[in-house]
C-alpha cells in the first residue's frame, strides 16, 4: 500500500546503518510478509496519519516508537539482535466508513516484555507513540496476549466460580447497589443504607469511587458501621452478604492498612479504583489472593481515554490488562443505563472478562482470538442508571454471570430502600425463572414483570416510578463493522 | 423469617410444575442434578447431606423429580435444595441451586457480638434452635 511499502527495509547493512534519518519502513518496522508467531504479542492500532503521511509509514512508525526505534539511525542497534527486537507492522487496512483512519496490525517479540508486569507492557505499547507528531490521532483497539505471556500472570485472585462457591449464590446475576448520596453521609447513616439494602435482598452494597476518608466520614468509621450492617443483614436473611469497602488511598502503605482492617472485620470483599495504577492493582491483587478476599475494580477515569473512537485505548484492552493483573469484579457497562456503551461493544467487554477463549468477532470489536489459558474469569459489573423495568434487557444482553447494580434504582424507591431491593430481587428471580422455563424474555419481559408486580407491591411501585425511563442516546464508541444498534 | 439462600427464594414457593421446568432446563444444559437436605442452614454450612449421588445418568425430569419427592417425604420439616452441576472445564461447579422445601416455621439466626480491640466487634451467626440446645 503506497510507494513507501515498495521500499521496505533496506537490506544492505552498510546503507541501513549509515548515520542520518530513514523512514521507519526503511529501518525495518514494516514487513508486509511477516507471519506472526504464536508467541508474539499482537496489537491493533487505529491511526489517523497527518496529511501526506503514507499509512504504511505511519504503521511502521507506530511499531518503531512502541518498540526499539528512535528518530534517527543509531549504530548501537548493531550490538543487538535488532531484527528480532524490532516490532513489525504487518498489515494496514482503511477503517470502513472512516476516511483518513487506518487499522494497523503490529507484532512484538515476546522478549521485549518483562513477565508478569502490566506496567512494563503498557510502557512499551502506549508509552510514546500516542504523542507522535506524524499522527493526528492514535487508538489502541485490541491486543492478543500469547499463552506464553498470559501464563506469567496470576490473574483474578478469586474468579467467578470461586466467588459463587464462597457466596453460595448460583444461577442468577448478583445484585448490588451503590450507597447514595455518595458523599456527605456520616458513618452511622451510611451503614443504615447498607443494612437496608442488604436486608431487603441485595447481595452487595458498594462504596462509590470517590469515598475514601473525608472530613464527614473517616474510613475506619465507615468500615465499622458497614460491617455491622453486613453481619446484621446476614443474620436476618441467612445469606452471605458483602459491602465493597473502598481501600483506595494516597499510598500503597495506607491501602494495605485499610485492607488489613477490612480483613480483621471479616469483610469478603475490598475495592480499589482504576486510577490507583497498574502496579498498585497487581500488588493489591496479590494481597487479596493471600487473604481470601474478592477484589472489586471500579473503572474510575477510564472515560477520559476509552470513549472517543479516534484517540485513546479501547476499554476491551483495559479489560484484558485487568484480567491479567487480577481483579474479580470489573465495571464493564450497562448498554441500557446512563453511561456510554453500545450494546455489541459492551458485550465484547463481557466476553473478554468471562470466556475461556475469546474468539475474533469484529461486530463486538474483538479483532483476535485470545486464549486465556485457564486464567480465572472476571465477574463483570453493570452499574449506572439502570432499574428493575430493564431486567429482561439486562439478562438478555449479559446473561447471569454479572453483578447488576441499581443504586438510585434501589435507594430512590418511593417506599424505601428495602422495598427497592425487594423489587429488584423479585424482578431478577422472576426473569431467570421465566428464561429457564423457555420464555422469550427479550420480548415478553415487560409482561413477565407486570405479572410479578401483581403479587409484589414493591415491584409495582418501582415499575410505576421508573418503567418508562430510558437513556437512548447514540453511542460514540461503536464497531465499524455493523450499524449502530439501539436498545430502547 | 425466611432464609433467602438459593436462586428463587424471593418468589412464592415453586409448584411441582415449576420445579420440573427448572430440572428440565438443567438437563437441557447437560448438567447433573442432585438433591441435598439439612436442618442447619447456616450460610457457612456448605455440605448439606446428599440424597444419593448427583444423577449424572438420569436425563428424565420426571425421574429426577421423583427423587426430590422421595427426599421431601423422608425428611419432612428440613431444608431441601436442588442443585445442577456443570462438569465442563472452566466451570466444574454448581450452576443452579434452589430450595424446594423449608420448615413451616424457620428458626433463623441470632447474631452474637464479642468486643474486640478499639471499636471492633467479632460477629458470629448462631442458628437459633442450635443456640438454644
Amino acid at each position: 500500500m503506497g510507494a513507501d511499502a515498495a521500499i521496505g527495509q533496506i537490506k544492505d547493512a552498510k546503507k541501513r546503518y549509515a548515520a542520518g534519518v530513514l523512514k521507519y519502513a526503511q529501518m525495518g518496522y514494516w514487513d508486509g510478509d511477516y507471519q506472526p508467531k504464536d508467541t508474539d504479542i499482537l496489537a491493533l492500532f487505529r491511526v489517523t496519519p497527518q496529511d501526506g503521511v503514507d499509512p504504511v509509514e505511519a504503521a511502521a512508525a507506530v511499531a518503531g516508537e512502541s518498540s526499539t526505534a528512535t528518530w534517527t539511525v543509531v549504530w548501537t542497534d548493531r550490538l543487538t539482535a535488532a531484527d528480532m527486537y524490532r516490532a513489525k507492522a504487518y498489515k494496514v487496512e482503511p477503517v470502513p466508513g472512516q476516511p483518513g483512519q487506518y487499522f494497523c496490525w503490529v507484532a512484538y517479540e515476546l522478549d521485549l516484555f518483562e513477565e508478569g508486569s502490566i506496567a512494563n507492557l503498557t510502557a512499551s505499547i502506549i508509552g510514546n507513540v500516542f504523542s507522535f507528531k506524524p499522527l493526528k490521532a492514535c487508538r489502541l483497539e485490541d491486543m492478543r496476549l500469547p499463552v506464553a505471556y498470559v501464563k506469567t500472570f496470576r490473574g483474578p485472585p478469586t474468579g467467578i466460580v470461586v466467588e459463587r462457591e464462597r457466596l453460595d449464590k448460583f444461577g442468577r446475576p448478583l445484585l448490588g447497589a451503590t450507597t447514595k448520596p455518595k458523599l456527605g453521609l456520616s458513618g452511622k447513616n451510611y451503614g443504615r443504607v447498607v443494612y437496608e439494602g442488604l436486608k431487603g435482598g441485595l447481595d452487595f452494597v458498594k462504596d462509590d469511587e470517590n469515598i475514601n476518608s473525608q472530613p464527614f466520614m473517616h474510613w475506619r468509621d465507615r468500615f465499622l458501621y458497614c460491617m455491622e450492617a453486613v453481619n446484621k443483614a446476614q443474620a436476618e436473611t441467612g445469606e452471605v452478604k458483602g459491602h465493597y469497602l473502598n481501600i483506595t488511598a494516597g499510598t500503597m502503605e495506607e491501602m494495605y492498612r485499610r485492607a488489613d482492617f477490612a480483613k480483621e472485620l471479616g469483610s469478603v470483599v475490598v475495592m480499589v479504583d482504576l486510577i490507583v495504577g497498574w502496579t498498585a492493582i497487581q500488588s493489591i491483587s496479590n494481597w487479596c489472593r493471600e487473604n481470601d478476599m474478592l477484589l472489586h475494580m471500579h473503572r474510575a477515569g477510564h472515560g477520559t481515554y476509552t470513549r472517543q473512537k479516534g484517540h485513546g485505548i479501547s476499554f476491551r484492552v483495559i479489560a484484558k490488562w485487568l484480567r491479567l493483573a487480577g481483579v474479580d469484579h470489573l465495571h464493564t457497562g450497562t448498554a441500557v443505563g446512563k453511561l456510554e456503551g453500545d450494546p455489541m461493544t459492551v458485550q465484547g467487554y463481557y466476553n473478554v472478562c468471562r470466556e475461556d477463549v475469546t474468539k475474533t468477532d469484529y461486530t463486538r470489536g474483538i479483532f483476535f482470538d485470545q486464549d486465556w489459558a485457564g486464567l480465572r474469569k472476571v465477574m463483570p459489573v453493570a452499574s449506572g442508571g439502570i432499574h428493575a423495568g430493564q431486567m429482561h434487557q439486562l439478562i438478555d444482553l449479559f446473561g447471569e454471570d454479572v453483578v447488576l447494580q441499581f443504586g438510585g434504582g434501589t435507594i430512590g424507591h418511593p417506599d424505601g430502600i428495602q422495598a427497592g431491593a425487594i423489587a429488584n430481587r423479585v424482578a431478577l428471580e422472576t426473569m431467570i425463572l421465566a428464561r429457564n422455563e423457555g420464555r422469550d424474555i427479550k420480548n415478553e419481559g415487560p409482561e413477565i414483570l407486570v405479572e410479578a408486580a401483581k403479587w409484589c407491591q414493591p415491584l409495582r411501585a418501582a415499575l410505576d416510578t421508573w418503567g418508562e425511563v430510558t437513556f437512548n442516546y447514540a453511542s460514540t464508541d461503536t464497531s465499524d463493522f455493523v450499524p449502530t444498534a439501539s436498545v430502547a | 423469617m425466611r432464609i433467602t439462600q438459593g436462586t428463587f427464594s424471593f418468589l412464592p414457593d415453586l409448584t411441582a410444575a415449576q420445579v420440573k421446568a427448572q430440572i428440565q432446563y438443567a438437563l437441557d444444559q447437560n448438567w447433573a442434578v442432585s438433591v441435598e437436605y439439612t436442618d442447619d442452614p447456616h450460610p457457612r454450612n456448605t455440605y448439606w447431606e446428599m440424597w444419593g449421588l448427583p444423577m449424572f445418568d438420569l436425563r428424565d425430569a420426571a425421574g429426577v423429580y421423583g427423587e426430590v419427592e422421595a427426599c421431601r417425604t423422608a425428611h419432612p420439616g428440613k431444608y431441601v435444595r436442588v442443585n445442577a452441576f456443570d462438569s465442563n472445564r472452566g466451570w466444574e461447579t454448581v450452576r443452579l441451586s434452589f430450595i424446594v422445601q423449608r420448615p413451616e416455621k424457620e428458626d433463623g439466626f441470632r447474631l452474637d457480638r464479642t468486643e474486640g480491640p478499639g471499636r471492633t466487634q467479632r460477629y458470629a451467626l448462631q442458628h437459633r434452635s442450635y443456640a438454644a440446645g
